[in-house]
């Protein structure tokens, strides 16, 4: 499901110019104000905004593992992955690592600022998919907040699933993203967490090593297993393939992936993948969609 | 609404009322022009600002005008401009946005498009503006920029009677004849002791802008001699590319050697996507003002050869030239086939001719063949499903 602006509109009034001009603008964003900023980890904040008319208030319906593009005023505009969860419809929470200049502004929004947003864009996780099996979320850095959505889903439909799992991975203790969600999850046995980092000092008492060393001794059955990956694009290929090797078929595993964008309709051709569009076809493929072009440097 | 008019014939001596007709309706009639030694589109008032007795000479990497033996108007063959410098400018305001940081509102740009109209646009031009309509007017994602000036814009196509040594329309499917999409299409004749355009309505649009225009039946001796000159113009085409398994050619050949041989030679400059009709990619620019409180979004034209162009944080994707070509050429060839149901390629030959190191897309294309048929020169064959799915 791809939900966009003018996914309603009929052909006709999209091409017909006696509609062209009130034919929405799919570069134009939307006001949203800025209600509550949570530092995550250093450099790295969690915003919550919500819609300041009514035409924004459609941007809020998503579905797991969609993006926005989101406009820091004059600075420019960068995709972001909704972290949130997909329950609360008037709201829409990002978390954002400031890496240049339009994500640091994002980072340095406060309380009451506003931003514009567009979206959402892309596809989603497949969470129905994963119904009556196994789900194994792997996340490594940044990429639990893509994958959080989905963890919302999952969990508020526990029931409809087998075993859940989150392996998770950083560099480092200090930057372990949701760390009392990762807790609250943990015991309440609703979710098997394992998180390990990359490296550590004496005060860690937890896994040190990379993610897919997770993979190789976490115990589930491989043939009735959906697996979610999202991190750096490196530790996604070392992940799918350890699943791989522990006997998933590459249409049971789904990677998140990022591209250069800006328009994230199509339109700016940056996104490209070989056939696909990021933005359309994409964010989330499964392996087998993706797995020749894994091989391939630099396509 | 084709072939609902009979065609016509508009003599030499009234084809000034034709642009004329054309500016009284209000639009803004661009066309053909000799400028700095080079045959270019822009604003034209009359019949003497077109390229009257001129043509060209084009091999991979050269372009020359040269006076021809003859007055024709449209004697030339694709100049380094398409047309998509009007319909999708090279710059654009996306829109603006005043306040700042705690409160802002933004503003679509106001300006009004321009109402054009086309005098001369090659068959292969022609494919290349309904490929671009294809890209910029999908109904889920139009872009109204785009559709606005295109909606307005009239055609007056012109079925090319020569050819440069670079075209390949024929190849392609494009050309040299037009058959649709145009408000009006001319092929221009030059005889003995006559000259004259025969033309075709191929809109409502052109129905009514020939009632204005001083025009006699086309005669079956004239539609002969319109067929004859395309016909010509086909013959003249020295490339051409094997469309036929193209695709799958190419998605099999990403690992293949053969990219960096051509990146040995590739400069990375760019040229071959600017020039290029269908080439689309584009960035953005955000701008401020000194008080900081008006900010511009803008649009301009990037190409793939660049390196920001696949940048993500930590560095681009495509560091090397052979990624780049590789990514244009794919792109063109194979990908467009799958996210558009079209060859993003017209064989206008402008790539060919633009390239300061002469690359040409038609005998890369062929290496790639030639490996595939010669088992001995085979490269890595294992990428071979590049097809969505
Ligand atoms: C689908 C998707 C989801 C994303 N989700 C998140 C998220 O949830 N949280 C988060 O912190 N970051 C996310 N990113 C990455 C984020 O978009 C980049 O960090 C951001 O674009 C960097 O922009 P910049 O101008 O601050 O920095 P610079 O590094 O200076 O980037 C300059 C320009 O390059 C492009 N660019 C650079 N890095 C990336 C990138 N990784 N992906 C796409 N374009 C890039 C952008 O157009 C950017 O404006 C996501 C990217 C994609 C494609
Ligand atoms: S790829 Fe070259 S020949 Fe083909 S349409 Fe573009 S410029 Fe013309
Ligand atoms: S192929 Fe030619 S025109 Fe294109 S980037 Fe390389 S050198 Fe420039």
């Amino acid at each position: 499901m791809s939900v966009t602006k003018s996914a309603h509109k009929t052909a006709h009034e999209a091409q017909c110019a006696c509609h062209a001009a009130e034919a929405p603008d799919p570069l134009a964003p939307e006001p949203f104000r800025v209600v509550e900023v949570k530092q995550e980890i250093e450099g790295c904040n969690t915003l919550i905004v919500e819609p300041e008319t009514d035409e924004a208030k459609k941007l809020c319906m998503y579905a797991p593992g969609q993006f926005h593009m989101i406009y820091a005023f004059g600075q420019g505009e960068v995709p972001i992955s909704i972290s949130g969860d997909p329950a609360h419809s008037n709201r829409l929470v990002f978390t954002i690592m400031g890496v240049g200049p339009v994500s640091d502004a994002l980072t340095r929004l406060k309380e009451g600022d506003k931003v514009g947003l567009r979206g959402p864009f892309g596809n989603h996780w497949p969470v129905e998919k994963a119904a009556g099996r196994d789900v194994l979320l792997v996340a490594g850095g940044l990429g639990l907040a893509p994958l959080r959505p989905a963890i919302y889903s999952i969990l508020a439909k526990r029931d409809l699933f087998s075993r859940v799992m989150l392996l998770y991975g950083t560099r480092k203790a200090e930057s372990i993203l949701f760390q009392d969600q990762l807790a609250e999850w943990n015991k309440h046995m609703e979710m098997n967490v394992s998180v390990t980092v990359d490296t550590a000092d004496e005060h860690w008492g937890g896994h040190v090593g990379l993610v897919t060393e997770l993979i190789k001794e976490t115990n589930f059955s491989p043939s009735r297993t959906i697996a979610m990956i999202c991190g750096p694009e490196v530790m996604m290929r070392f992940s799918a393939g350890a699943l791989l090797e522990r006997g998933m078929k590459a249409n049971q595993v789904y990677v998140s992936m990022e591209r250069n964008m800006k328009c994230a309709v199509g339109l700016c051709g940056r996104c490209q993948y070989g056939p696909y569009f990021m933005c359309k076809d994409g964010p989330i493929f499964s392996f087998d969609q993706v797995e020749h072009l894994y091989k391939v440097r630099e396509v | 609404m084709k072939d609902a008019m009979p065609a016509v014939c508009i003599d030499r001596a009234d084809f000034d009322s034709v642009i004329k007709a054309l500016a009284g309706d209000g639009y803004n009639v661009v066309g053909p022009v000799l400028r700095e030694g080079a045959i270019i589109y822009d604003e034209i008032s009359g019949v003497s600002d077109l390229p009257e007795g001129w043509g060209d000479e084009q091999e991979a990497g050269t372009y020359r005008t040269v006076k021809r033996n003859d007055k024709a108007l449209f004697g030339h063959n694709s100049g380094q401009q398409a047309w998509k410098k009007f319909l999708y400018p090279s710059r654009e305001r996306l829109w603006s946005a005043q306040g700042d940081n705690a409160e802002f509102k933004i503003e679509p740009n106001a300006e009004t498009p321009p109402k054009y109209a086309f005098v001369g646009v090659h068959a292969c031009d022609l494919r290349a503006i309904e490929i671009q309509d294809i890209v910029f007017m999908n109904p889920e994602t139009a872009d109204p920029r785009y559709g606005k000036r295109r909606e307005g814009a009239f055609i007056v196509a012109v079925n090319c009677a020569q050819s440069a040594k670079t075209c390949f329309c024929a190849a392609m499917g494009t050309g040299p004849r037009a058959e649709s999409g145009f408000d009006l299409s001319l092929t221009e004749i030059i005889e003995a002791n006559a000259h004259y355009f025969v033309a075709t309505v191929g809109s409502a649009r052109g129905e009514t802008l020939m009632q204005k225009i001083k025009s006699r039946p086309a005669t079956d001796a004239d539609l002969q001699a319109a067929a004859t000159r395309t016909e010509n113009a086909q013959k003249q085409q020295v490339r051409s590319l094997d469309r036929e398994g193209v695709k799958e050619l190419l998605f099999s050949s990403y690992s293949d050697a053969h990219w960096d041989k051509i990146a040995e030679r590739c400069l990375s400059c760019a040229n071959c996507t600017m020039v290029c009709p269908t080439c689309f990619c584009s960035k953005t620019e955000d701008t401020t003002d000194l008080s900081g409180n008006h900010a511009d979004r803008w649009r301009l034209w990037d190409s793939c050869f660049t390196v920001d162009f696949s940048y993500i944080h930590g560095g681009s994707i495509r560091k090397q030239v052979a990624s780049r070509y590789r990514q244009w050429m794919t792109h063109k060839l194979a990908s467009w086939i799958d996210q558009f149901g079209t060859s993003g390629c017209v064989g206008c030959g402008r790539c060919i001719t633009w390239c300061p190191v002469g690359i040409d897309i038609t005998e890369e294309a062929k290496v790639f063949r030639e490996e595939k048929m010669d088992p001995r020169l085979r490269g890595d064959d294992e990428v071979v499903k590049g097809t969505k799915q």
